[in-house]
């Protein structure tokens, strides 16, 4: 059976799950990527 | 009588529900629980107060990530039918509070100066929560993405890579406004840091289990027919049962593949920050190196959760046995490499290490693919689960040869200290290197009758 895609759920729902996720994530990247000059200093 | 909060009938998802809200509740989870990767953090500021003076502090400080990654593959081996049967959203609640009591029982440990408790906190509670979490997500993922299972759970798997790339900076800012970990001082930021990393993972790990959801019984993804799936997918045609496969010399030799590339990897990840310190920290003030060995260890989680994706994507073309050989042989120069240069080349050790770790990674990632090569897809989730406890011996054979043998060699300076703990590094590569030459196809008396139903349960790691 193929269900058809009628959306269930608010589509800003789905924005901040993944802001949810992304938000710490990108912190992470930053806290690395600002440490990579004291890596090589 | 109304299903329960955590039934699987009560997360049945309406028609209409988007597949796409199902990734970030599955990262929800193995974001935090990758916070297990971390643990040289905690390690560094262990040692350095509660365990300071103690001569064994570099084994004793390993001990709690060691009883976590113990439990990690035991609980994912013991729990796994558990979590088909009661659901997801079952199995991500006691993940989570599992995970988030090992925190909390760690900071009363700390705080009262109970280093039992830190082990038996973080490790032997907090492990099994890494195990159930481990496996719940990813099994869900491959029934919501049929058409796209290697996306989904690349998702997941990078997530748990990556969730040390959050929890490293997080911990280290968390000590140091709680006073800082100093060398001899009180252990009480230690303790505050435990108690609201736990409170930060209970509130972030619950979006999870209140999005997570199951797809319907028969649904599919619009437009996909599972036929042409079948037909481009490189599926054994053979099936061999999980009972059977540890009768395989095949399982045995792809179990001391992956404790061995495991171990390799986890003596560094484990150790990362002192092992900078070590090797770059001679005319570095404290500051400067703390921060330069928070980056290392920041870049490795990174390597460890890239490579999950992209070497793993890499076998599909290659093969899984050619890209093992590679992790492993390749692995092996790379140690060598650090072992015979030291610290006379920067670039050069950060570049071993990042791929070292990415062959880390990556071995994880694509042990799934090559069970299922070989044993086919029948039970292959069973018969992963049952390889998982190789990353449970790894998990205490890694942290303690570099360990044991950094206590020992503690009078030696600079990367001297590790010559020793590497090179047995080299020598269990290049065993995992011909173990992985002697894997051939399954003998054909271990194969199920060609009448065996083939379920797509595999993947879940």
């Amino acid at each position: 059976m193929t269900t058809p895609e009628k959306p269930a759920v608010n589509p800003a729902l789905a924005v901040l799950a993944w802001l949810w996720v992304i938000v710490p994530f990108g912190y992470g990247l930053y806290e690395l990527l600002i440490k990579i000059p004291a890596l090589f200093g | 009588m109304p299903a329960g909060f955590l039934a699987r009938e009560r997360i049945v998802a309406p028609p209409g529900w988007s597949r796409w809200l199902i990734p970030p509740a599955a990262l929800s989870i193995h974001l935090a629980i990758g916070q297990a990767y971390a643990w040289t953090a905690f390690k560094t500021a262990l040692t350095s107060t509660m365990l300071n003076g103690n001569p064994n502090a570099g084994v004793l400080s390993a001990l709690p990530f060691q009883l976590a990654i113990v439990m990690l593959g035991l609980s994912a081996a013991l729990f796994g039918t558990q979590v088909d049967a009661r659901g997801p959203r079952w199995a991500m609640v006691v993940s989570s509070s599992c995970f988030v009591a090992g925190f909390l029982i760690s900071a009363l440990g700390v705080s009262i100066g109970a280093y039992w408790l830190v082990v038996l906190g973080y490790g032997f509670v907090g492990g099994i929560g890494l195990g159930i979490g481990y496996i719940s997500p990813v099994s869900t993922l491959i029934k919501w993405f049929p058409d796209r299972p290697g996306l989904s759970t690349g998702i997941a798997i990078m997530g748990f890579g990556g969730g040390a790339l959050i929890a490293t900076p997080l911990t280290n800012q968390l000590l140091a406004a709680f006073g800082g970990a100093v060398k001899g001082g009180s252990a009480s930021p230690v303790a505050s840091t435990f108690l609201v990393m736990g409170i930060i993972y209970a509130v972030f790990m619950s979006v999870g289990w209140l999005l997570i959801r199951v797809p319907a019984e028969g649904w599919r993804p619009a437009g996909w027919d599972p036929a042409t799936q079948t037909a481009g997918a490189m599926i054994s045609t053979k099936n061999v049962s999980a009972a059977n496969a540890i009768r395989t010399p095949q399982f045995w030799l792809l179990w001391v593949v992956l404790c061995f590339n495991v171990t390799a990897g986890i003596g560094i990840l484990e150790r990362a920050q002192d092992i900078y310190t070590d090797f770059f920290g001679a005319g570095v003030s404290p500051a400067g190196i703390a921060a330069a060995a928070g980056g290392f260890a920041a870049m490795l989680s990174l390597a460890n959760s890239l490579g999950r994706i992209l070497w793993s994507s890499a076998s599909d073309p290659l093969g899984r046995k050619r890209i093992y050989m590679i992790y492993l042989g390749v692995g092996a120069v790379l140690y060598l490499a650090i072992t015979l240069l030291g610290n006379s080349n920067k670039v050069v050790f950060l570049i071993c290490s990042i791929f070292i770790l990415s062959f880390y990674g990556a071995g994880f990632a694509t042990a799934p693919a090559y069970l299922r090569d070989l044993f086919g897809t029948y039970q292959v989730g069973a018969i992963h689960g049952r390889l998982l406890t190789a990353w449970s011996v790894a998990g205490v054979l890694g942290p303690l040869i570099v360990n044991a043998l950094a206590d020992a060699n503690k009078g030696i300076a600079g990367p001297g200290r590790y010559t020793t703990a590497f090179t047995i590094m080299i020598v269990l590569l290049v065993i995992g290197f011909v173990a992985n030459a002697l894997i051939r196809p399954v003998n054909a008396k271990f194969h199920e009758p060609d009448t065996t139903t083939v379920t797509p349960e595999g993947a879940q790691a």
